[in-house]
């Protein structure tokens, strides 16, 4: 069996902030309701962290789970924990009505870094980086596609469908060009 | 003549010369000049021919109302057509040519116009280019499209790159004068995140030419404090060369910020269009000076009076040496006096007031200047200068009483607040009688999402014309701002600004006041277009009394400039005529952009590569590499088919199709729609969602299933496969993966709340293979790792499992008719499993195939296509599929709708197969001819083809297609139209056309 | 461009994260329904120039409908709520009230 490649291949770009594509990175989409019994439980043993509260992401290291709507979670990992963490779940929600789901391949993930780097998404997130919370979640729009994001180190994480992840790329690498910061 | 100063030009840097053309003549110019004042300091008054006439043309104002100077700036992939010099900074090397002139710009033939203007009145086109018909589309079209347009459209592609930002504000300040300046200052101070912009390079707007004294300081020194001060806050961003362009609904502006117009080249964007999201706006955009309408006021040299004035102070540039002031306020005299302080002469100021008085008045005559009071300009002479001006009485009839020489004329007929901003979003205005002009009704303001104010307008903007009156109004309305944003306003003394007095203003719309026609027809209101009072008086007689049509009847105010200079005087013209007061006339619309945007600010980013976004799949490389020619699929790119050197489309595509018959075909069917739905209720949720039954489905196993909106139209199709005890795998179009989602979660969230189900969309999760032939077996069992044997993996079951060591989940499954497996491996698998299908099935003759060699299979199978066999008005009943739909269900979506009477009338049009006669392939699009007419003459039809293709396995046209009573007419020939007027005969046949038993699919 | 928040996650969305769904708290009409029924569940839209009540979905965002009162000729939003109610809560109703005193009601 091959290596999992992610949608890129781990494209990268430097401009007056630099862009680089991460992963694959292991992601499971868990909806459930916040009061469904054994929600926290799954959470904490498929990603160690707590259940976010609305619009947040809990991060612990590697690991994440991130508000995606009242009934939905996003729980970042290592690629390879996922088989562990759906297992997990199960196991902690089980006769409960839950859905959990790998979609690894089906993201997309960016890391577009420096001081500057909120002024290459506000080119194209109609999001005001000034009220953006440090642990929030911001899903919204790049330019013609859906995309979400949180603040991260020094700068921010960016997730995208795959079948777009070249075009949010170039979207990001284009707004990244010296000589257009913004301030 | 005019010229270059030796003295003064606060704007400019005389240590910076720079270098530019116009057509081609080299002129010199310094940092800090528009285009238009280099123009002039270069003695080009003369800049381009007007729009029908030709009438030859000169600069008229300094900023962005100027109607006449359009100009060619640039060339190659920087040519930009109609860009106004009195905007445009001037750079080192800057190109620039005039436009609507043939063959040059001193003799332009299409000046003939000029001469038979008496024949091209108001509606002219209207009324002559109607009759006799023919005529408009060979002879007038041609012609008046080969006279139309000013500048040239650019052939080049653009060199440069544009960009947009959003950004957020509570209070967003727009223009940089003294009263934004001091808007912001307290929006600023009271801790409101405060955006200024000002569409000029520098700031303080009119005040500091007019000489104003602010806090007994000079008001250049006050704005360059108020910059500092407001530069210095956090809170505050101040945006310079940024010309917001037009308000929208619930705060949103668009704002265009010229960042590299004056640097080509340099790398940076050229624009940036800021999408601006403001709390509450301030619009601080100043008043524009209006022209005066006497005859010959288009002649190169006659100019606004505050242009004039703007020109010496800002730039030494003096527009003439003998400059007649003309005027009906006292603003006009501070033309004359800073004219005659810059040591230029002023022959005299024609006053149309009886008895000018007040402060500027009484510093005229001291300075010794000619003041004509109660007069009016009877004719300016000259032609492509002026050479002098006509004096008469303002309230006669033009009799010349003496005649000045001079080679400019400076003319003031008011001001005009910029009310643009405001009425974008349907802010409404008053007439202010004491000014004669239109301001904001602060009654009546645009409203906001929580229905307060959206818009508050302050300075010269909202009437307050004087420095300190408008100092005074702007403090008061940031004030009014920053409390509806729930801010507490710092209490704030305005700035006090030098009181001038001045005498009031006298509305002068026509002079002199009983002008005949002679001299009504070369007064001109709008310069860019060519429409004159006597046009305007013209449609008025011919009854065009509402303004917004006079305003299309005439074209007063539709040039790009959009009537800045013409608007007031034109409606005032018409009021007049109409004998109506000039409110009930009312003012046409105002509507964004304030000036022209360029197109590639609004396309922004997206051009090239990133014009939209294109959804590639996990083997979108491989495609690449193997020659694929790509059609899109929604934003999908899927290859249509693999040509090989030297073959066509078409041969490639019998070549596949022959290939998948008989040996082995892999198609990338990654694009395909999966949705998971999961839940106790899902099985009944699915019932609701499909018209047939698919909770009864065993685990393990696929059914194929039709779902239909509410009117019982089909909507979408694909195979479902139970994947456990409450979890369901959906299969969509490929599409409709997203719509379908939508929809499910539309029903569960707003229909069916309580139910327990989820759904999830894995479309991209997966890579998904069709391995199709009589040796799709062979090639798995190659591979290896599970079983895939008819007994362990029947036609319409699923299996997990490994294949060459990928995890996969294999679908048998058919949309060609063979043997069919479908495969889906994770994405990040898709490339490398791509591969080794190709790898082990080479010795099994594996091809790709693409998505025409799967149409065409599909059709000679007899399979539904949704949008090839459904519109949005065909029901599944049409198309022959009531074995699909549940007769037990008591309800499914569209269920309902299916019922009504028109659905179930025999005479519908249904799917049957044709076959040509002659073997041809019937055209896309084609009727099936009926006998007769209907009401329109127009031939009757009975149905249309719906899929129509060559065959290769038939090796002749076949097509699929809806006909009335179509399944009791087998074996009847119908007659297709083509678009030659050709007709094709075919036979109506059953649309299986391979292996109708499916006994290949199923082995 | 209209500005609309979205009752469960609190952004303040422009239109451009937000697909318009039409009039809200409609009753559907299935088998079994009359023609009248089902005509007016199909196809008879109000179209107020006034206070009128619509469907969003925040589809840019946390993907969830939700309804919302509008002008539609100020275009003042007088509130948003999720759309798993049967109709318009009761302080939006006063807040309505409250702003168009001459308004007839929701239904």
């Amino acid at each position: 069996m091959s290596e999992p490649v992610s949608a890129l291949g781990g494209a990268s770009a430097q401009g007056f902030a630099s862009v680089r594509e991460i992963g694959p990175l292991g992601m499971v989409t868990l909806r459930a309701k916040p009061d469904a019994k054994g929600l926290a439980k799954a959470v904490k043993a498929a990603v160690g962290t707590a259940v976010p509260a609305v619009r947040r992401i809990v991060r612990d290291g590697d690991r994440a789970c991130g508000w995606m709507s009242p009934d939905e979670y996003l729980l970042v990992m290592p690629y390879a924990a996922v088989a562990g963490a759906l297992e997990a779940i199960g196991t902690a929600m089980a006769g409960e009505h839950h859905l959990a789901v790998d979609v690894s391949d089906a993201r997309a993930v960016f890391r577009v870094e420096g001081a500057k780097a909120d002024q290459v998404l506000a080119k194209l997130s109609p999001v005001d980086f000034a009220t953006l919370e440090a642990d929030e979640l911001r899903r919204t729009r790049a330019a013609q596609v859906a995309a979400a994001f949180w603040k991260e180190g020094d700068g921010f994480t960016v997730v995208c469908f795959r079948s777009v992840g070249r075009y949010v790329f170039d979207l990001l690498a284009t707004g990244a060009k010296p000589g257009s910061e913004l301030a | 003549m005019s010229t270059r100063l030796s003295k003064g030009g606060r704007l400019i840097d005389r240590s910076a010369a720079m270098e530019f053309t116009f057509n081609g003549k080299r002129m010199k110019g310094y940092r800090g000049d528009s285009l238009a004042a280099a123009l002039l300091a270069n003695d080009q008054m003369l800049v381009g021919r007007s729009f029908k006439y030709h009438r030859p043309r000169g600069i008229v104002a300094a900023g962005p109302e100027e109607p006449n100077a359009l100009v060619n700036l640039g060339s190659g992939g920087r040519l930009e057509p109609n860009q106004r010099v009195t905007v445009t900074e001037l750079f080192d090397g800057l190109e620039a040519s005039s436009q609507n002139h043939w063959p040059s710009l001193e003799f332009d033939v299409g000046v003939a116009n000029n001469y038979v203007s008496r024949f091209l009145p108001a509606g002219f086109y209207y009324k002559t280019f109607i009759h006799p018909r023919p005529f408009w589309k060979h002879v007038f079209e041609p012609i008046i499209r080969q006279s139309a347009g000013l500048g040239k459209a650019p052939k080049d592609r653009d060199a440069d790159r544009y960009e947009q930002a959003y950004a957020f504000c509570d209070l967003l300040v727009v223009g940089g004068g003294i009263a934004g300046l001091q808007a912001a200052l307290v929006a600023g101070k009271a801790g409101a995140r405060v955006i200024l912009l000002e569409q000029h390079a520098h700031w303080g707007g009119r005040a500091p030419v007019d000489g104003d004294v602010i806090d007994g300081k000079p008001a250049g020194q006050w704005v360059d404090e108020a910059v500092a001060a407001l530069s210095a806050m956090a809170n505050v961003t101040l945006r310079d060369r940024c010309m917001a362009a037009g308000v929208y609904d619930h705060g949103y502006v668009l704002a265009d910020e010229k960042v590299a117009d004056h640097t080509p080249g340099d790398g940076r964007p050229k624009h940036r269009l800021w999408r601006i999201r403001a709390g509450r706006i301030l619009t601080a955009t100043g008043a524009i000076e209006r022209p005066l309408s006497f005859a010959g006021n288009d002649i190169p040299g006659v100019m606004l009076a505050a242009s004039v004035r703007d020109y010496v102070v800002n730039w030494a540039v003096s527009p003439g040496d003998r400059t007649v002031v003309v005027t009906n306020n006292d603003d006009g005299y501070r033309t004359a006096i800073a004219l005659k302080e810059a040591g230029l002469s002023v022959p005299a100021i024609v006053d149309a007031r009886a008895n000018p008085s007040g402060d500027l008045v009484a510093k005229a005559r001291a300075l010794g200047l000619r003041i004509e009071a109660g007069r009016g300009v009877a004719k300016v002479k000259g032609g492509k200068r002026v050479t002098s001006v006509a004096i008469c009485l303002q309230a006669g009839e033009g009799a010349v009483i003496d005649e000045i020489a001079c080679d400019a004329v400076a003319m003031s007929g008011g001001w005009s607040p910029v009310v643009h901003l405001w009425s974008h979003c349907g802010g409404k205005l008053v007439w202010d009688t004491v000014n004669a002009h239109f301001r904001p009704d602060p009654a009546r303001p645009p409203l906001n999402h929580d229905g307060g104010a959206l818009v508050y307008a302050a300075g010269s903007a909202n009437g307050a014309m004087k420095a300190a009156e408008a100092l005074v109004d702007a403090t008061a309305q940031a004030q009014a701002a920053v409390a509806a944003l729930g801010l507490k306003p710092a209490a704030a003394m305005a700035p006090v600004a030098e009181a001038v007095a001045e005498g009031p203003m006298e509305a002068v719309w026509i002079m002199p006041q009983g002008a005949p026609v002679e001299l009504k027809s070369k007064m001109w209101l709008d310069y860019q277009n060519d429409v004159k009072v006597s046009d305007v008086q013209l449609a008025a007689r011919e009854g065009y009394e509402s303004v917004e049509h006079t305003k299309r009847y005439t074209t007063l105010g539709m040039a790009t400039d959009q009537g800045k200079l013409s608007n007031i005087n034109g409606l005032a013209v018409l009021a007049n005529a109409l004998n109506e007061d000039i409110p009930q006339v009312g003012t046409t619309t105002f509507r964004p952009p304030y000036t022209p945007v360029t197109l590639g600010a609004l396309a922004g980013e997206a051009r090239g590569e990133i014009f939209q976004p294109l959804r590639r799949t996990p083997m979108h490389a491989w495609h690449e590499r193997n020659g694929a020619y790509f059609e899109p699929v929604g934003l999908w790119r899927r290859p249509y088919c693999f040509p090989r050197t030297g073959e066509t489309h078409a041969q490639a595509v019998v070549r596949e199709v022959n290939n998948t018959r008989s040996a082995l075909g892999l198609l990338d069917a990654s694009t395909l729609g999966k949705i998971i739905v999961k839940g106790p209720d899902a099985g009944k949720f699915l019932d609701m969602l499909y018209t047939g039954v698919m909770s009864t489905l065993p685990v393990g196993k696929c059914r194929y299933g039709l779902m239909c909106n509410e009117q019982g139209f089909l909507s979408d199709d694909g195979v479902v496969a139970r994947i456990d005890e409450d979890t369901w795998l959906c299969h969509t179009t490929s599409g409709g993966a997203d719509r379908i989602h939508g929809w499910m979660e539309d029903w569960l969230q707003c229909e069916w709340w309580d139910w327990k189900v989820y759904t999830a969309n894995v479309t991209e999760q997966y890579a998904q293979v069709a391995v199709v032939g009589p040796n799709a077996r062979k090639v798995l069992e190659k591979l290896g790792g599970m079983d895939v044997s008819k007994e362990a993996l029947p036609f319409m079951g699923w299996a997990d499992g490994t294949l060459g060591g990928f995890p996969c989940r294999v679908y048998r499954i058919s949309f060609s008719g063979e043997l069919s497996y479908e495969i889906a491996v994770p994405a990040s698998h898709g490339a490398a499993f791509w591969e080794a299908l190709h790898t082990a099935g080479a010795e099994f003759g594996a091809m790709p195939y693409g998505t025409e060699a799967l149409h065409v299979m599909r059709a000679e199978k007899g399979f539904i296509m949704i949008g090839d066999e459904t519109d949005g008005t065909v029901i599944p009943q049409d198309l022959n599929l009531d074995w699909a739909i549940s007769k037990k269900k008591a309800d499914f979506l569209g269920k309902r709708g299916q019922q009504r009477n028109f659905l179930a009338s025999p005479d519908r049009w249904k799917l049957v197969g044709f076959e040509t006669l002659d073997g041809s392939v019937i055209p896309d699009g084609s009727y099936i001819i009926a006998p007769g007419v209907n009401a329109n003459g127009q031939g009757n039809t009975q149905g249309r083809v719906t899929s129509t293709y060559y065959s290769p396995t038939l090796k002749r046209g076949i097509a699929m297609g809806l006909l009335k009573r179509g399944p009791e007419r087998m074996g009847e020939v119908v007659e297709f139209n083509t678009v030659t007027g050709a007709t094709v005969k075919a036979r109506v046949v059953d649309q299986v056309f391979y292996d109708k038993d499916g006994e290949k699919q199923n082995v | 461009m209209l500005l609309i928040e979205c009752p469960y996650c609190g952004v303040k969305a422009e239109e451009t994260e937000l697909s318009p769904g039409y009039e809200a708290h409609l009753k559907r009409f299935g088998p079994g329904s009359t023609d009248e029924e089902f005509e007016a569940y199909m196809f008879a839209r109000k179209n107020p120039k006034g206070v009128h009540f619509e469907r969003w979905r925040h589809s840019y965002g946390c993907g969830k409908w939700f309804l919302a009162a509008r002008c539609t000729a100020t275009l003042e939003v007088f509130g948003t709520y999720p759309a798993q109610v049967g109709e318009p809560p009761a302080d939006i109703i006063e807040k309505i009230k409250a702003r168009r005193p001459d308004w007839k009601g929701y239904k």
